[in-house]
């Protein structure tokens, strides 16, 4: 472990994301704490500029709503959707990359024609399509956000599971008498770890970023204050009022960046034959 | 301060010019106009939604115009007489009155408009219709429509978006909805069709043949088809477009563009249809079922904050189900100020156990979203818990066909007399599944009914109003629906553009007496 956190701290931008995670998930945390009133009340007159009342740091959006509590929910939202899109994407794609890489033959063709019907259809399209098509709220958008995003999942684990299969503890495992299931959950499932980590890590900066996509064109869950439901209500009064987009969009940006940081180092922290190339 | 400053010298320029070179109209030049969104079609007798009727007012004539007050005001009739009992209607028609295709217009036209094509094309005439007996025309130019009983609202159907004069020598015989004329509307108005680019602009000419001297000024009017809102601004601001119709920004753009140099605004024009707002609450189930949960949502919405911080400032507060640009509105009624407490109160009472409400947004961009998110926090201020459907324009339509809402936002016309535009949302014999324009909310009131029933065919004015002001206090007591503003839509002009709104539609055929100062 110790040997990890070094390498992984040897990645200095993959620090500075950890730092910037923590802050943002404490954040998210103690939203309710550090601001109890709801972020949808609205408590001055509107369109306050920021720095203009200390109560009111960040200024008030067009409702006269606090920017600032309406940014510590939107990191509730957007870590939310985040996490749970990701993880149910995986749920999905390594069962069917797993099972495709290991079986080979028809179940590989099948499984991944499958794969390749998501991939060809542009994901945010698709992911438009589904949440209207059921009405836009919290699951929907978790559900079609994991919707788009498993093939590569699926992919990845299908590749690494095929180079897997030929070593020769396999082929003793396969000897040995288990079966395939328990070789697969035991004996190779294990081994692909690291890439998925480094890849679902990345995959949760998307569906943050899928998220605001989809608040901003309006799709957002409408009882939840979202970081892109800010954004896109603010756009139509940026020239009047700058600061109801800007500060939503930096927070989407360090998330983003922060996750991408993350992902680097946990690549040079697990990989480190890869991470030491060209040092 | 500057504002201010700047205003009052506008004002106090505005004053020297007029007592200076007052009123001589100048003939010629062209407005550009923002037209949105782009009507389906401008043949009025068939469709009749907003963008069509704002172009086609100025193509087509009915045979009165209303002012701001709703008083009827000559147009294609030059004068009109009412019998005493309130039952016959003579109307004079101007003598030299020419289609835009050279054929004279005569009171047969009259007749073949209101009797045979309106009748089958206009369902909300066609319900006025229901009061006629006959139609006759003693000559060429005079026309005599006949009531069964008296209905007074009779003499406000006249209007251009309401009763249109259709050529009779174009559409007799054909099959109305698909006459190829329909692409190139022939009316008597003071300005002709010209050219429609699909998804580019509408070109209207003047009609050098207009039988009234010297109207219209304009030689033309370009519409212009212009999608987003945010360019439809940038339109004006750039000196593309000098006239902006309600509704054509956003309404967080309005002070910004109104504070420019050389333009007006003015929230007249809409007396006609009398916008008003307001959210059915369903009266068949859940808490919405209880008048005095109906009450607290009056009580706890602050509508005056939601007037200031969406609408500009621009509207009225609504304080009763007829609006007070409609024909017999009184303020003799149950008011609802913002009191919070009061609402708990009543909630309190009723022993409201949290059960939550869903709300339906009205699908009609940013300004509503953002109104139903300040009345559910109205709402949940006062312990009301309430989730926002989120929805588009179809599925808002069908859940309220369907009756499947607890709260929904809307807003409707009402043609300038409560017979027209207001019994038709709160009498019980006008609930029926698959339809929002009737009565949605469920509500069921036989004194209400007979009320408006027999205000809707008394004969004098006073007697009418009897009843209406009955009505309203009935129903202001409870509470069938959430009544929130009379909405005020602004148009927005270079100040240079004069006489552009003065009747009680505004720009839908105000281009007729408008003129740009040179």
């Amino acid at each position: 472990m110790s040997d990890f956190w070094k390498r992984f701290s040897r990645n200095r931008g993959a620090v500075i994301g950890i730092v910037i995670l923590a802050v943002v998930v404490l954040v998210a945390i103690l939203a309710p704490m550090l601001f109890p009133q709801s972020p949808w009340r609205m408590v001055q007159r509107p369109f306050l500029p920021p720095l203009s009342m200390n109560q009111y740091l960040l200024g008030t959006d067009a409702l006269g709503r606090d920017v600032l509590t309406g940014l510590a929910y939107g990191a509730q939202v957007s870590l939310l959707v985040g996490i749970v899109s990701t993880v149910a994407a995986l749920l999905v794609g390594i069962p069917i990359g797993a099972l495709a890489g290991y079986f080979g033959g028809a179940a590989d063709d099948v499984l991944m024609r499958f794969t390749e019907f998501f991939q060809t259809v542009p994901s945010f399209a698709l992911a438009i399509v589904l949440v209207a098509i059921f009405e836009p709220n919290i699951q929907s958008i978790i559900a079609a956000i994991a919707v788009v995003s498993w093939p590569p999942v699926a992919r990845l684990v299908r590749g690494e599971v095929l180079s897997l299969r030929s070593r020769e503890y396999i082929e003793a495992a396969i000897l040995s008498g288990q079966t395939s299931a328990a070789i697969i959950w035991r004996q190779v499932l294990p081994n692909t770890l690291s890439p998925i980590i480094v890849l679902a890590s990345l995959m949760v900066a998307t569906a943050i970023l899928l998220e605001s996509s989809l608040s901003f064109l309006g799709l957002g869950d409408p009882n939840m204050m979202s970081w892109g439901y800010m954004i896109g209500a603010a756009r139509t009064v940026i020239r009047q009022a700058w600061w109801l987009s800007f500060f939503p969009g930096v927070a989407i940006l360090l998330t983003v960046l922060a996750l991408n940081l993350i992902g680097e180092g946990l690549n040079d922290a697990l990989n480190p034959r890869l991470a030491r190339r060209g040092k | 301060m500057k504002a201010m400053l700047k205003r009052l010298s506008l004002l106090a320029a505005a004053l020297f010019v007029s007592t200076a070179l007052h009123a001589e109209p100048v003939t010629g030049g062209r407005a550009n106009v923002v037209i949105q969104p782009e009507p389906p079609s401008l043949m009025v007798g068939l469709v009749q939604n907003g963008p069509t009727q704002m172009v086609a007012g100025n193509i087509y004539e009915g045979l009165l115009r209303y002012d701001t007050d709703l008083k009827p005001m000559p147009q294609l009739a030059m004068s009109w007489e009412v019998s005493e009992d309130g039952l016959t209607y003579t109307f004079h028609l101007h003598e030299n009155v020419k289609w835009h295709d050279g054929e004279p217009f005569t009171a047969a036209d009259v007749v073949f408009s209101a009797d045979v094509f309106l009748r089958e094309t206009h369902p909300r005439l066609r319900a006025s219709l229901e009061h006629m007996e006959e139609i006759s025309t003693p000559d060429d130019h005079t026309v005599v429509f006949k009531l069964k009983q008296p209905f007074g609202p009779f003499i406000g159907i006249f209007e251009v978006g309401t009763m249109p004069m259709i050529p009779k020598h174009i559409y007799e015989g054909t099959d109305f909805a698909n006459n190829p004329a329909n692409n190139t509307p022939i009316g008597t108005g003071p300005f002709k069709f010209a050219e429609w680019e699909k998804g580019s602009h509408i070109l209207l000419t003047k009609n050098e043949d207009y039988y009234e001297e010297g109207r219209p000024y304009l030689d033309e009017i370009y519409w212009h088809v212009i999608p987003d809102a945010a360019s439809r601004a940038v339109a004006y601001e750039t000196g593309v477009v000098d006239v902006l119709p309600g509704g054509s920004i956003e309404n967080f753009d309005v002070q910004r563009i109104a504070d420019m140099e050389n333009t007006c605004i003015t929230d007249k024009g809409w007396e006609y249809f009398g916008p008003h707002s307001w959210m059915w609450l369903n009266n068949r189930e859940g808490p919405t079922s209880d008048v005095r949960f109906r009450k607290a949502v009056m009580y706890a919405m602050d509508r005056e904050f939601a007037r200031d911080a969406l609408w500009n400032g621009l509207g009225k507060i609504a304080n009763s189900p007829v609006s007070s640009s409609t024909r017999f509105h009184t303020d003799d009624v149950t008011e609802y100020a913002y009191d919070p407490d009061k609402a708990r109160a009543l909630l309190e009472e009723m022993g409201y156990d949290g059960t939550p409400v869903r709300l339906l947004p009205l699908p009609y961009g940013e300004t509503w979203q953002r109104w139903a998110e300040a009345v559910k926090q109205n709402l949940d201020e006062v312990g009301i818990k309430v989730e926002i459907v989120a929805t588009d324009v179809a599925g808002w339509n069908q859940k309220l066909a369907e009756w499947d809402y607890d709260i929904a936002f809307t807003y409707l016309y009402q043609y300038g007399d409560p017979a027209l535009g207001v019994a038709r949302s709160y009498v019980s014999t006008n609930i029926a599944k698959g339809s929002q324009w009737n009565n949605v909310e469920g509500y069921v009131n036989e004194d209400v009914d007979a009320l408006f029933e027999q205000a809707a065919v008394a004969v004098t004015p006073e007697e009418r109003q009897e009843r209406y002001t009955k009505v309203q206090q009935v129903l202001t007591d409870e509470v069938p629906v959430a009544w929130l503003l009379e909405l005020g839509f602004p148009t927005i002009y270079r100040c240079n553009v004069k006489d552009l709104v003065t009747t009680a539609i505004g720009v839908n055929d105000g281009f007729k007496d408008a003129y740009i100062e040179k």
